[in-house]
Formats: structure tokens, sequence, C-alpha cells
């Protein structure tokens, strides 16, 4: 990325040369726009006039089985939501679930990042098994940790904890959020640490060649060095992280239906309007998840545009 | 010292550190290992205490799945989420292409600024709009259709596609471009012999990453389709209640049908990073 075409200040004066007054010019700038159209009004209709929608539907009271029901009801929906014990539950189950999942596979991930950018021998066959998990579909590998695994009978875990003469628990009754919590972990560390050692890989060697030549050692490398020019790629794995695993469906789904304490949000949302028909509720609970992803994501798209300045400047 | 010890150290000093990545390689391996293992396995030899790791080996756990001695068949979901995925990410490339060159080659005014919108739709969870959708389609017959999902999967497709192909087009130097067209090239011209020849690695990784979030996606399909258009992961979620001996099954299923994730997956290793994080990260 070091062409002129993505600095700002040539695209700028680039794209202003072509925005003179003028009727050609006008038209000009709309040819320029002309192909940019088709995706953006797509993306406009397909995702942005639903999320209108619910907005609408959620200051209703409307259950599915009673459309007449149906009438205008402020913010019913919202106290209730926010008053019910069990979505306030699942507005915990979120938040733990996140927040756990996130600090665990970013930690490991940063670890593996670590032993990665070192050179040995086979380097590329262990990046490639680390990236495996991550490559199996969501549903399956909840599949593989609920029956295969977990499986209080003959599961693998318990079946090597016979080895050692360990206890032989049922993991999803006993600890269900626990184990939703590790399967993702382990789909989602090979996320973390990819991007880690793109942002390890991008650290200048020079640099560091010449700290150490200075006599610093690794570990004051690491802490002045690593983890500075790491900060941001942390920032940007740990809300990438936040915002897809906010919206996780699939592990939750498959591994307790949501029992056990173990509904999210998504899961809840789902199920308030799949199974219980209650639209406005349902609504009003989506409009709180995208309340929430609207707070990561802002961090989120500070990170990403602070990365793509620096990316478009060097 | 103890001469083994003495002899040990140095070779831990050196080697150690890659001992430990093939140790964290092979541990987050394991359990696609032992996936792949016991779907050869025999129900019986998949269902023990301690695991039999030795047992003979059989195909019948993938004969299960694809429904030979009865049973559901696992084609008609293969077969629409081929047609889902490939259909989206065809149309996805057609809408980000355009986008694309708009933000890049020729770009608009203010094109930070669209190229920041479409990143936020991202960041728009399924769930906000999936009750007007489904409600959408069940009032205009919509429900049940494998096209429903291809234009759902494109919107969700279309930002990473289009943040991506943004950053491999930006990559074409003007210069090459201004040559070729004072030399006299039309635009087509230049599109195909200037600017394909260097986005092109691009654009597939692009095709193939957004093949694997469609082939992946599990809500809006369960939530939209049924009997007709349902999907292979939907297929799936019908091993979700245990039914007796299934190991070798349930494993056969897992495999069979993330085999094409994994294979675009690795395909696309080197550009994976850079699509998940919408083009933050090159």
């Amino acid at each position: 990325m070091t062409t002129a075409t993505t600095d700002p200040a040539v695209c700028a004066t680039r794209a202003r040369t072509a925005a003179a007054t003028g009727p050609s010019d006008r038209l000009r700038a709309w040819a320029r726009r002309g192909p940019l159209l088709p995706a953006l009004v797509f993306m406009i209709v397909v995702t942005q006039l639903p999320f209108v929608a619910t907005l609408v539907i959620s200051f209703f009271d409307w259950n599915a089985l009673y459309p007449k029901a149906r009438h205008f009801d402020w913010f019913g929906n919202y106290s209730q939501v926010l008053s019910d014990p069990a979505m306030r539950k699942s507005v915990v189950s979120t938040i733990v679930l996140t927040v756990s999942v996130v600090v665990v596979s970013l930690v490991i991930g940063l670890g593996l990042a670590l032993l990665l950018d070192r050179k040995f021998r086979g380097r590329g066959l262990v990046r490639t098994l680390l990236i495996a998990p991550f490559l199996i579909v969501p549903v399956a590998a909840a599949l593989l940790w609920k029956h295969v695994l977990y499986n209080p009978e003959y599961g693998l875990l318990n079946g090597l904890l016979h080895y050692v003469g360990g206890p032989q628990p049922d993991w999803i009754s006993h600890t269900p959020l626990m184990a939703v919590e590790a399967a993702l972990i382990w789909q989602w560390t090979p996320f973390m640490m990819l991007i880690l050692l793109a942002g390890l890989q991008s650290r200048s060697p020079e640099l560091i060649e010449a700290a150490r030549m200075d006599g610093a050692g690794p570990w004051q490398i690491f802490r002045h060095m690593t983890l500075p020019h790491l900060r941001r790629y942390l920032e940007l794995g740990a809300l990438l992280g936040s915002i897809y695993i906010v919206q996780n469906f699939d592990a939750v789904f498959t591994l307790t239906s949501g029992g056990l304490g173990t509904a999210n949000l998504p899961y809840t949302v789902y199920q308030s309007f799949y199974q219980a028909h209650e639209n406005g509720l349902a609504s009003a609970a989506g409009v709180l998840v995208v309340i929430g992803s609207i707070i990561i994501a802002t961090f989120a798209l500070r990170v990403v545009s602070s990365l793509f300045r620096e990316e478009v400047s060097r | 010292m103890n001469p083994v010890l003495s002899g040990l150290l140095p070779f831990l000093k050196s080697k150690g550190l890659g001992l430990l990545a093939w140790l964290a390689g092979i541990l987050f391996f394991l359990p696609v290992a032992w996936m792949a293992l016991t779907s050869f396995h025999s129900e019986a030899d998949a269902a023990t205490n301690p695991p039999s790791f030795g047992a003979a080996l059989t195909l019948d756990g993938y004969r299960d799945f694809f429904g030979v001695g009865g049973g559901q068949s696992p084609w008609p979901s293969l077969v629409n989420s081929t047609v889902a995925s490939v259909a989206s990410t065809v149309c996805v490339l057609l809408l980000a292409l355009p986008a694309a060159y708009a933000l890049s080659i020729r770009p608009v005014k203010k094109w930070t600024d669209v190229l920041f919108f479409f990143l936020s739709t991202k960041m728009l969870p399924v769930v906000a709009g999936l009750l007007p959708i489904y409600l959408f389609a069940k009032n205009t017959h919509f429900l049940d259709n494998i096209w429903l999902l291809v234009i759902l999967y494109t919107s969700m497709n279309l930002p990473i596609a289009v943040w991506m192909m943004q950053s491999f087009l930006a990559e074409v130097p003007v210069a090459v471009i201004e040559a070729a067209q004072i030399d006299g090239a039309r635009l087509p011209t230049v599109l195909g012999r200037v600017v394909a020849p260097i986005a092109l690695p691009g654009i597939a990784a692009t095709a193939l990453i957004c093949f694997i979030f469609s082939w992946n996606e599990l809500l809006f399909a369960r939530v939209l389709t049924g009997v007709v258009a349902e999907t292979a992961p939907v297929f799936l979620t019908g091993f979700i209640t245990s039914q007796g001996l299934f190991l070798a099954k349930v494993c056969a299923a897992s495999l069979v049908i993330s085999l094409p994730v994994l294979a675009a997956g690795f395909a696309a290793q080197d550009k994976l990073v850079q699509g998940l994080s919408l083009g933050a990260v090159k």
C-alpha cells in the first residue's frame, strides 16, 4: 500500500476537479457516481428500511396471534423488555458471553501470534492447523462440542479425564454458559491470532534491530515497542470480535437452545417472535441490540478509520 | 548438572518455543482431527468411554448421512446452500466492483464517507431487521424461497466486498491507467488489460470470503426457509437433539458440510484476515 492512488490528498484533488460547477460538469459528477449507486441503493433498501420498520413495530403492542389487538403503545415494549427478568437475564448473558469470549480469545490469540511470529520448522503448517477451527461451519462446530466433546457418557473430554481418573462431569448442564464460551473461544481465537499476527508482522524490523543493538532485552522490546504498536490491532480484534459475538446465534441455539440461562439477546429476539409471536416485544429487544452494537461500533469505526488513515498516508 | 538436563536445556532454549507452537497447533486441531476420525468409526466404536482410538475404520457414518439406508437426504440442502452462496457471491461481485471503482480509481467526492457508510451497515445486527423481513416474506409468499436468502446474503457481504475491493483496486497505479489512456485505450480495455490482472487475486479472495460467510449463515436461513429452501446449516440443526447412537453420522455430516468452507478458507488464507477485519488490516 504505497501507491499514490490511496493518498487522500491526491484522491481529494481528483474528486474536486470532477466536481466543478456547470451543467456538463454536474453530468460528469453523476457519471462518476453512477457505478456506486446500485450498491448504495441496494444496501439502503435491504438493510436500512427493515431497521426503520423494526423501530416502528417496537412502539406497537402486537402479538401475531391476536392481530386485531394491535395498538400503538409508546415505550410499553421497552419498559416490558427492561423489567422482564428473563429479558434482563439475557442482557446480562449477552454481556458476559461477549466480554469473556473476546477477552480470553484475545489473550490466547496474542500468545499464539507471538509464537508464530518466530521462525521455526513447520510454521506454515502450524498456522494452518490453528486456523482450522475458524473454518468449521459454526453450527457444525457447536454440534461437535455438544455431542462429541461434551457428552457426559462418551464425549472426548470425559474420555480423556477417564485416563487420569478424573471426574466425569455433565459439562453442558453443570456449566452451561462456560460450555458455550469454551466452544466460541475455540472458534474465535484463530481470528484474533490472525489480526494480531498481521499487526506483529507490520512492525518495522529495523527499529527492533536498533533497539536490540542498544541493549534492549526481549521483555523490554515487547513491553515498550511491540505492545504499543499492537494496541490498535488489539482494539480492532476486541471490537470486531464483540460485534460478531454480540450477534452470535448459532452456538447458543445449538448447544443449549437458549436454556439454562444462556439465552442471549439475539436468541431472545428470535424466540419472542418466532415462537412466542410477540412482534412488538421482539422489535424492542432488537432495537436494544442495535443500540448496544452502535455503542461498540462507534469505537470500532474510530479504530478502523485511524488504521485506514495511517495506511493511506503511508 | 545432570548430563541429560544440560543437553536438554540449550535444546529447549532454541527449540522450546517452536515446540510450544506445535503443541498449541495440535491442541487446537485436536477436536477437528477427532471429528474426522470419529466420522470413520462405526456408531458403536464412536460412543465408547474411554475413547477407541484404534477402532476399525468404516464409511457407515457417511452412508448414513447421505441417507443410503433411508432417512432424509442432505442433497437438497447442499444444493440450496450452493445456490445461495454462489449466486449471492456473484451478485456481490457485480455490485461491489463498480462501487469499488467509484471509490478508488475514479473516486467520487467524499469517497471515505461512502466507504464508512458501507462499513456501518455491517455493524447493524441481523436481528435489527429480521422481523420486518420475515413479515414481508410471509405476506409476499417469499418464505421458503432460496432467492430471498440470495438477496439477504448479498446485503450481508456487500460491505466487506466493497472494502476489500476498494483496497485492491487502489493498489493499481494511476500512472499505468493514465499511460494506457494516453495510448488511446478505451475504458473496457483499460479495465480488462490493466486493472483486472493486478486486482484479480484480490477479487478471487473476496469472492471466497463472501462464499464462506453465506455458506455458514444460520439465523436468516432458519427463520426464512423451511422445507424447500432449507440450507446445509439448517439441515445440521436436525442433529441438535440427541438421537441415540449417532456420533459418527454427526461427525460425517459436520465434516462434509464444512469441507467447502475449509477449502475456500485455505485457498484464501493470505487474504482471510483482510476480509474478516473488513479491510482494516492488510
